[in-house]
């Protein structure tokens, strides 16, 4: 039964999705449908972010009384989220709400996502060694391409952006096109798995 | 001859996808149903029914042939790995929500992980971003641990909700990678920006890494900061090849069944618009004719219009 209930229900919220995918998106009831599914996900999204903050506080919470050599960071991680909802909650407009945001996340943030360029270059230190014949390939393919994408390309030789645009627009393209039909020929498979309650991981035990 | 034939076939074509899209046309405005999306549900038939018929020869015990994974055949590779050097496992689910397909299909694969890490007596260490995916992690390694036989090694903490925050998520992840230094790490599901920042730092501390993602701008990143990769569809193609019932296995050869009727068909595409285009170069009208007006209707029914 703790199994069957929601596969069943997998089954007829899938079986109903996908008939009215197949339906005239004009008619009435079916918009009046697709509003109702909305309203249906941002209550679901509303008891996740509950269960997501309770669990967040608990888990900590648990750690702080357990005390080790982590503790301060969930002592961190109390304080600034009750200081942060407090704030937020009191005036969503406030100076001490916004200079938290300005000046705390948004630099945090700021700096992680800035570390991506100098990770990027050891990735492409690493990918374009030209150890073998296929490095090699890609390595004059992404040297031609980087090059067609500055002046200095089209100073050097006039047809280089032109070969760079080739390479992005064909070769390129449509290995990635033949990926997304894979994965999405991928995504059915699964889709029909779990819509047929073959594919039960998700549940939690037995497959 | 074979160009005759050639062109009676096209013609046979031209004939029923006209007609079909006359009728369509009529229909189209009074019509219950969205008549555009007709071809869709007409591939969605055959690609069904393909991996039903598979999933039924599977089930009456036909051996069915599955081409070997090296990155799924990795996995327990990298288990040992860590079991040998008593070093933790690390398992990130992506960062999309539960109702992603490919975090439904990392879930599949962390069952799996858990239920070997339950077995080797090997740390386990899952990091989440999304609420709904942490409670559906947490559930799923408990219940591999229960299946393992191992219920006591379970702790409560190996599933952890991070934060929503991208890059919190990052910074909360690559400081477990730096502080404990896991011997095996995972990524599997959707990832965005972060992949490389998490890769890059995996790489970094010498973990065995393997990575697999649906979405096309981050495969590079991660082939070239991991050792092995699953590619778009391998991902999801990852829970049936580690499980061990033969419906799963069936899925995973009509999925693949599915991909050669794609393939004949783009043939098949190809070499008629190869045809076309000597018609055109040749002198003709490119709307005239009857390569022109197939391939005119077969153009807009593949738009949807």
């Amino acid at each position: 039964m703790k199994r069957s209930i929601p596969i069943f229900i997998t089954f007829v919220s899938a079986v109903i999705m996908i008939v009215f995918y197949f339906l005239n998106q004009d008619i009435e009831s079916v918009k009046k449908f697709q509003a109702g599914i909305l309203n249906w996900v941002s209550i679901i999204a509303a008891f996740a972010l509950l269960l997501g903050i309770f669990n967040l506080l608990f888990v900590n919470f648990y750690k702080l009384r357990r005390f080790n050599k982590d503790s301060i960071y969930s002592l961190v991680l109390i304080v600034s989220f009750l200081t942060i909802t407090i704030s937020g909650l009191v005036d969503d407009t406030s100076a001490t709400y916004s200079w938290m945001f300005e000046n705390m996340l948004r630099p945090l943030s700021s700096t992680m996502f800035s570390l991506l360029a100098f990770y990027v270059a050891s990735a492409a230190f690493r990918a374009f060694r030209a150890k073998t014949k296929e490095a090699t390939f890609l390595l004059v393919a992404a040297f031609i391409v980087m090059l067609g994408r500055v002046p200095v390309g089209a100073m050097i030789w006039g047809k280089i952006p032109l070969i760079s645009n080739w390479i992005m627009a064909y070769p390129a393209a449509s290995a990635q096109s033949a990926i997304m039909i894979g994965a999405a020929l991928g995504a059915v498979s699964v889709s029909l798995k779990i819509i047929l309650g073959i594919e039960k991981t998700y549940l939690g035990g037995e497959e | 001859m074979k160009q005759k034939v050639l062109l009676f076939s096209l013609f046979q074509l031209r004939f029923y996808s006209s007609a079909f899209a006359t009728e369509a046309e009529e229909q189209i405005s009074n019509s219950f149903f969205q008549v555009s999306r007709i071809p869709v549900l007409l591939g969605l038939i055959i690609l069904c029914g393909l991996i039903l018929y598979c999933i039924q020869i599977a089930k009456k015990g036909q051996y069915i042939f599955i081409r070997k994974i090296a990155g799924l055949n990795a996995i327990d590779d990298a288990l040992g790995r860590a079991t040998e050097m008593g070093k933790p496992v690390l398992y990130v689910p992506g960062i999309m929500e539960i109702s992603d397909l490919q975090t439904l299909a990392s879930i599949s694969i962390l069952g799996h992980i858990a239920k070997k890490t339950a077995c080797y007596e090997t740390d386990l260490y899952v990091p989440n971003r999304d609420p709904l995916v942490f409670s559906t992690a947490q559930e799923v390694v408990k219940e591999s641990y229960l299946a393992a036989g191992r219920p006591d090694a379970f702790n409560e903490n190996m599933v952890e909700y991070l934060t929503t925050d991208q890059f919190g998520y990052v910074a909360g992840v690559n400081g477990y990678m730096v502080r404990e230094e896991p011997a095996a790490n995972f990524y599997l599901g959707g990832f965005y920006a972060e992949s490389l920042l998490l890769a890059e730092t995996g790489n970094a501390v010498g973990a065995i890494q393997v990575a697999g993602t649906a979405i096309p701008s981050q495969i590079p990143f991660f082939i070239s900061a991991c050792d092995y990769t699953l590619i778009g569809e391998e991902l999801y193609a990852a829970g049936a090849y580690l499980s061990d019932d033969p419906r799963s296995k069936g899925s995973l050869k009509g999925q693949d069944m599915g991909k050669l009727a794609i393939m004949v068909v783009t043939i098949l595409l190809i070499l008629f618009n190869i045809v076309y285009n000597m018609n055109i170069s040749s002198g003709n009208d490119s709307s005239e004719g009857l390569l022109g007006k197939t391939f005119n209707v077969l153009e807009s029914g593949m738009k949807g219009e």
